[in-house]
């Protein structure tokens, strides 16, 4: 019987020969990301309740501060201060306001083949490039930086074969919506959302961080993609080499096998207060606006960017709409510059933000008031999630939110 | 070992945006975060629940973020388990890693009424209104964990701190 990548990955990670799944092991981690959302508890977890203990190898640790960056109160400044102190006195990589932690993962250590924690639920993104990337709590976290190991049981793989193309105006942002309004917010639970067919194999890596970060939005363990030509120029792009190329084999089991035609997905939403409650652009056209978001971890990459640029180019925004924009990234940021689109974004009247998380989680920035409605290209649409427990948050691909902005009122853009 | 506690019900995608909401993650402590517990959905929630109660909610309980602020405050609202249909899996280990006790049935949350009392027998069986749920065990090294009062306790102990 083979193997799923996921299955591969893990069992390199137990240092076995296979695992199935699940059984439960113990596994060395490659790597270890905690952002400005928890890292400041586990550090008072390290220091007061286990006096300060060895930390296995301060090389596989990355400390990123995106969430509350710049700082908007004394509280967060505090947090921030504890972290930066830290990172310093155990020489441990540290970045502030770079971009989004997981972006930044992506551009500077994600490999292929490796073992991931991320006390950050979107850490799943990393499986766009082979890594068997997962999402922990700080206590979950710790253990692993002071044992360099923590313990997983092996998921079940569903497998989603995607084949054809998308037609203009559709995107991956509404192929991952058509998915988990298909398949439910617990659709994957615990599970392995492996993508694969033609359909696939035909994104960006980009395109399919933008399938893998959503994962968890079914309740997922991690999404992942076979590595292959994209995935070797995106490293090669880098500087970075592979740990290891694995594939699935052709008899490995899966629990459940979807199919996907790309041509026939359309631009959707999903509607407060579920991931999963999803229907299409039409059907909720006339719904007013008060915000629009495009950014993220799911988003505002240099092609969301360049797709709301041509959306926004020689329009304004409507009267009573703010429209935020965030790049991903600084280097993404650099290169809407030089490509003129952040011209375009400030002539449409937008406002555009240092990279970070933003509005999409409401805090720090961009906060929604009660009874208001927000579109945007986030991760999330729960209860209150960008603001007051009264405000709604609608979520879209960039184009939707881009040409939302524009007419005031949720819209196509075709 | 058994436990007996009053019921509160909840529905299904319990989300850890509503069980913490992010404008309260800056606060100090979780002892001034809990007062918010649950508040986007029941505001008056948390100043009602009594040390002991039991949560009975439906599936995807805990979906979401990893912010462990999550079951930590239902811990330190004395909780004393979430019965539900099905968990989100990064609640769930952050739910054992901080002593909380989770139960997945599928029968109870479709029949259980807020303010009547559940007994439950971990591992065992839950009885209510006359009528016992079967319920599974949890494998040993979680309850071991559980039981240490979490994976921080745990590590003290393995430390030789406690």
């Amino acid at each position: 019987m083979g193997m799923t990548i996921s299955e591969k990955i893990l069992a390199k990670a137990a240092g076995r020969d296979r695992v199935s799944a699940g059984e439960i092991h113990t596994v060395d981690i490659d790597r270890l990301m905690s952002n400005d959302g928890t890292t400041h508890l586990t550090i008072d977890m390290f220091n007061t309740i286990l006096k300060k203990p060895r930390i296995a190898d301060k090389d596989k640790l990355v400390f990123i501060i995106d969430h509350n960056v710049p700082a908007d109160n004394p509280k967060t400044a505090a947090a921030h201060k504890k972290m930066r102190d830290f990172a310093k006195e155990h020489e441990i990589a540290f970045y502030e306001g770079k971009g989004v932690c997981h972006q930044i993962m992506m551009e500077e250590y994600v490999r292929p083949g490796e073992l991931i924690f991320g006390a950050d639920s979107h850490t799943c993104t990393y499986g766009a490039l082979g890594a068997f990337g997962t999402g922990v709590g700080n206590t979950d976290f710790l253990y692993a930086i002071v044992t360099g190991k923590s313990w997983v049981m092996v998921p079940h793989s569903l497998r989603f074969h995607l084949t054809g193309r998308f037609q203009e105006g559709v995107y991956p942002r509404d192929l991952i919506l058509t998915i988990i309004g298909d398949i439910g917010a617990d659709g994957a639970t615990y599970k392995v959302m492996e993508f694969t067919g033609d359909g696939a194999k035909a994104m960006s890596i980009n395109e399919r961080m933008v399938l893998t970060n959503m994962a968890v939005e079914a309740g997922a363990k991690t999404g992942i993609f076979q590595p292959d030509e994209k995935t070797a120029e995106y490293l090669a792009a880098c500087g970075r080499e592979p740990k290891y190329l694995l594939e699935s084999d052709p008899d490995a089991v899966y629990e459940k096998e979807y199919y996907y035609d790309l041509s026939k997905i359309r631009p959707v939403v999903a509607r407060p207060d579920n991931v999963d409650d999803v229907v299409s652009v039409d059907e909720v056209k006339n719904v007013i606006i008060h915000q629009a978001f495009i950014g993220s971890c799911n988003s505002g990459r240099i092609e969301e960017l360049r797709t709301a640029a041509s959306i926004l180019k020689g329009h304004k925004i409507h009267e009573g709409v703010r429209l935020l924009i965030a790049p991903a990234s600084n280097t993404v940021y650099l290169q809407a510059l030089q490509e003129g689109l952040l011209d375009i974004f400030m002539d449409a009247g937008a406002m555009i933000m240092n990279s970070n998380c933003s509005v999409c989680w409401g805090s720090c920035q961009g906060v929604i008031g009660e009874g208001e409605v927000l579109i945007s290209t986030g991760t999330r649409n729960f209860k209150g999630r960008a603001g007051h427990k009264d405000s709604k948050v609608y979520l879209a691909s960039a184009a939707t939110v881009a040409a939302s902005a524009v007419t005031g009122k949720i819209g196509g853009h075709r | 070992m058994k436990i007996e506690g009053r019921i509160w019900v909840l529905g299904d995608d319990i989300d850890t945006d509503i069980i913490i909401p992010t404008e309260y993650l800056a606060l100090k402590s979780i002892e001034d975060m809990k007062k918010f517990a649950f508040s986007p959905l029941r505001p008056e929630l948390a100043g009602s629940i009594r040390p002991g109660d039991i949560i009975v909610a439906g599936k995807n309980f805990g979906c979401g973020s990893s912010r462990e602020q999550a079951p930590e405050i239902i811990k330190s609202l004395q909780v004393s388990c979430v019965i539900a249909k099905s968990f989100a899996r990064i609640f769930y280990r952050n739910a054992i890693n901080n002593g909380l006790l989770l139960i997945e049935n599928a029968q109870l949350p479709d029949v259980a009424t807020e303010g009547e009392n559940i007994t439950v027998s971990i591992g065992e069986f839950a009885e209510y209104q006359g009528v016992r749920y079967e319920l599974s065990p949890l494998p040993r090294n979680l309850m071991e964990i559980i039981e240490a009062g979490g994976l921080v306790a745990a590590m003290r102990k393995r430390n030789g701190l406690e």
